[in-house]
């Protein structure tokens, strides 16, 4: 509440110590950008970096963004859920990113009978495995969601909002373990896709892969935006969101409803799992962790509860900790950057969160008990 | 009036939260087409009565009549469907939504397409500030505006009684009376209305009978003339000096 507050002032106005320390903080994150910003401007200038190695070419930037796009996308359908389930009960789903997972796996096992069956390959044939591997991926996410729902998170819907969140990082943790005793420890590989798909296209050179994986989160998102937006279930899904004793006077399931709203989220999750599938190839009982932890950052980013903020908040990470590191920490000659991607998503959120305490496109929330 | 069904009634009603006793062996009686109100103090039960009355709450003993039929444990959206909404305390609309979805959502278990599109109209007609705000966020609308919003949201349910909330709660003096007008024009048109009321004078001028609930008990049950002559009444609730 006290951050909430704050975003009423002015960012630069300072009343206390703490306002003072969260000033100098927001001062010198954006000197740090703005530096590293100009060494890459000045380094691309003079065709040298500071020491001494070969600048960025045009071609590697656009690569940078490229990836960034196509896996922001992907942390973008994730944090739908994430925003969904808040939006409606809450609470933030910790186990979301094994929902992810799941669809990941179910990726992997649907592609390889396919590759056996000499389907993944091809053009028209691959486009229809490749459907038919999305399909199976949002049939398993879909059910492990609504599982977890029913199982874990309904019996303690009464309960302070804190309960079901620590339900969710334990339902988490049985998922990864689950997974880890039926197929093992060790990363499992999705077949090559055909070559068509590893050559570039268009004038930006994209290679075929993340055309695909962003044509498809794009459709999604699409889908999932005229579903909330202009059907009734969707106008109830919002409604239950914002008020669930009035929704329920107006004839509204409530519970159909929240079911519904897990359901919406886990099939966005199952998508993104086969996007990894696409983009990474290789899936394991630890898959669902960074995506889903960096989706969730992605989600309070965009304004958590809001469903375009989460889906902004995604390209934004997505893009950030793709072209962050070579363009604004590798000019000021920090070793090692592309180490930092992770931390550099991160600190997104940081600087996100001390410019705009209720994320980009949030509001100020009710003062209900969310946790 | 006793030889016809009471469209809803309460039969011996007793409501708890948790171990709090709320409503104590209430009964009560709404024939269609009356409008009625139930006054009474701060806490005394009145929003507990309308919320059993939908289903919202359950009553602990007692039962709950729609139409001859008892509904205790048939769902809100059972009562709904048959004709029973409200217009909550302080209006309650989907804040976020627009205007024009807040209205949709009144509807929402109806499937007769002609007929809402229909019932659509006749509320801009009476509401002609509403229609010129149909794709605005019902949160950006002033009281008044929140007021008739309320109001259209539970007629698009095609009501046969309508429970009121305490209505003129938070309007602005001049509204309030617009507002009782209203209410009185919706009743003209053959809704039953159940009206909590605070403003009791008002309430009853325009009411047929009228009860008195105190800490759950009904304490008063009269036509609306005789609680106004009512000495004890007078002193409680009518009292210039007393506001709740
Ligand atoms: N959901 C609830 N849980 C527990 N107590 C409640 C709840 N709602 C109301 N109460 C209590 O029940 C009593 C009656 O409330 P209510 O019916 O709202 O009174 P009124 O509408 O007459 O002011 C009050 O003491 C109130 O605090
Ligand atoms: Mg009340």
């Amino acid at each position: 509440m006290i951050a909430v507050k704050r975003s009423k002032q002015s960012v630069l106005r300072t009343n206390n110590s703490v306002d003072l320390f969260l000033t100098v903080i927001r001062v010198v994150s954006l000197i740090v950008i703005a530096l590293g910003l100009l060494l890459f401007f000045i380094e691309q200038i003079r065709g040298t970096a500071l020491n001494g190695d070969a600048p960025l070419t045009g071609g590697a930037i656009r690569g940078l963004f490229v990836t960034g796009v196509s896996q922001g996308a992907m942390y973008g359908l994730i944090a739908l859920g994430y925003s969904m389930v808040y939006g409606v009960l809450g609470f933030i789903n910790f186990a979301h990113g094994e929902v992810f997972m799941a669809g990941a796996m179910s990726a992997w096992i649907t592609s390889n009978i396919l590759f056996d069956n000499g389907m993944w390959e091809g053009g028209f044939s691959f486009i229809i495995a490749l459907l038919i591997v999305l399909l199976v991926a949002i049939v398993v996410s879909t059910l492990a969601t609504i599982l977890i729902e029913r199982i874990a998170y309904r019996p303690r819907r009464e309960s302070p909002r804190l309960i079901p969140l620590i339900t969710s990082i334990v339902v988490s943790f049985f998922m990864q373990n689950a997974v880890l005793g039926l197929f093992g420890p060790a990363s499992k590989t999705l077949p090559a896709p055909p070559s068509w798909m590893s050559d570039s296209y268009t004038f930006l050179e994209i290679e075929g892969t993340k055309i695909l994986v962003m044509v498809i989160a794009a459709i999604s998102m699409a889908g999932l935006w005229v579903f909330v937006e202009r059907t009734k279930t969707g106008k109830a899904m919002r409604a239950v969101a914002e008020d669930k004793e009035i929704a329920a006077l107006m004839g509204i399931d409530v519970n159909r409803t929240i079911v519904t709203t897990f359901a919406v989220g886990g099939a966005m999750a199952g998508v993104a799992g086969v996007l990894w599938g696409l983009l990474f190839r290789g899936v394991s009982s630890q898959t669902g962790f960074l995506p889903g932890i960096k989706a969730f950052t992605a989600a309070v980013i965009g304004g958590v509860g809001n469903l375009g903020g989460s889906m902004a908040g995604g390209l934004i990470l997505g893009v950030a900790e793709s072209v962050g590191p070579l363009l604004i920490l590798k000019p000021m000659t920090i070793p090692a950057v592309s180490q930092l991607k992770d931390a550099v998503a991160f600190a997104v959120l940081v600087l996100v969160l001390l410019f705009k305490p209720t994320g980009l496109f949030g509001e100020r929330l009710a003062s209900e008990d969310r946790a | 009036m006793s030889d016809r069904t009471p469209l809803l009634e309460f039969k011996e009603i007793n409501t708890h939260y948790g171990a709090v006793h709320i409503l104590k062996d209430v009964n009560l009686a709404i024939y269609p087409g009356e409008l009625v109100c139930l006054l009474g103090g701060n806490a005394s039960g009145k929003s507990t009565t309308l919320k059993t009355l939908l289903g919202m709450v359950k009553p602990t003993s007692g039962d709950v009549i729609l139409d001859g039929e008892v509904v205790n444990e048939k769902p809100i959206s059972y009562r709904v469907e048959r004709g029973v909404t409200m217009v909550p305390e302080n209006r309650r609309l989907f804040k976020r939504l627009s205007v024009k979805e807040n209205l949709e959502l009144g509807a929402y278990l109806r499937t007769d397409k002609a007929k809402i599109a229909e019932d659509l109209e006749r509320i801009y007609d009476m509401f002609p500030r509403v229609k010129e705000r149909l794709s605005q966020r019902a949160g950006t609308l002033s009281g008044g505006e929140q007021q008739m919003v309320a109001m259209g949201r539970a007629l698009m349910s095609s009501p046969r009684v309508l429970l009121m909330d305490e209505p003129s709660m938070g309007l602005a003096p001049a509204l309030v009376e617009t507002n009782f007008e209203l209410i009185q024009q919706i009743h003209a048109e053959g809704v039953a209305i159940f009206m909590v009321e605070q403003n009791a004078n008002m309430a009853l001028s325009i009411a047929d009978r009228g009860w008195v609930l105190q800490t759950g008990k009904v304490v008063l049950d009269d036509t609306a003339d005789a609680l106004l002559q009512n000495p004890e009444l007078r002193a409680s609730y009518l009292g210039e000096a007393e506001s709740h």
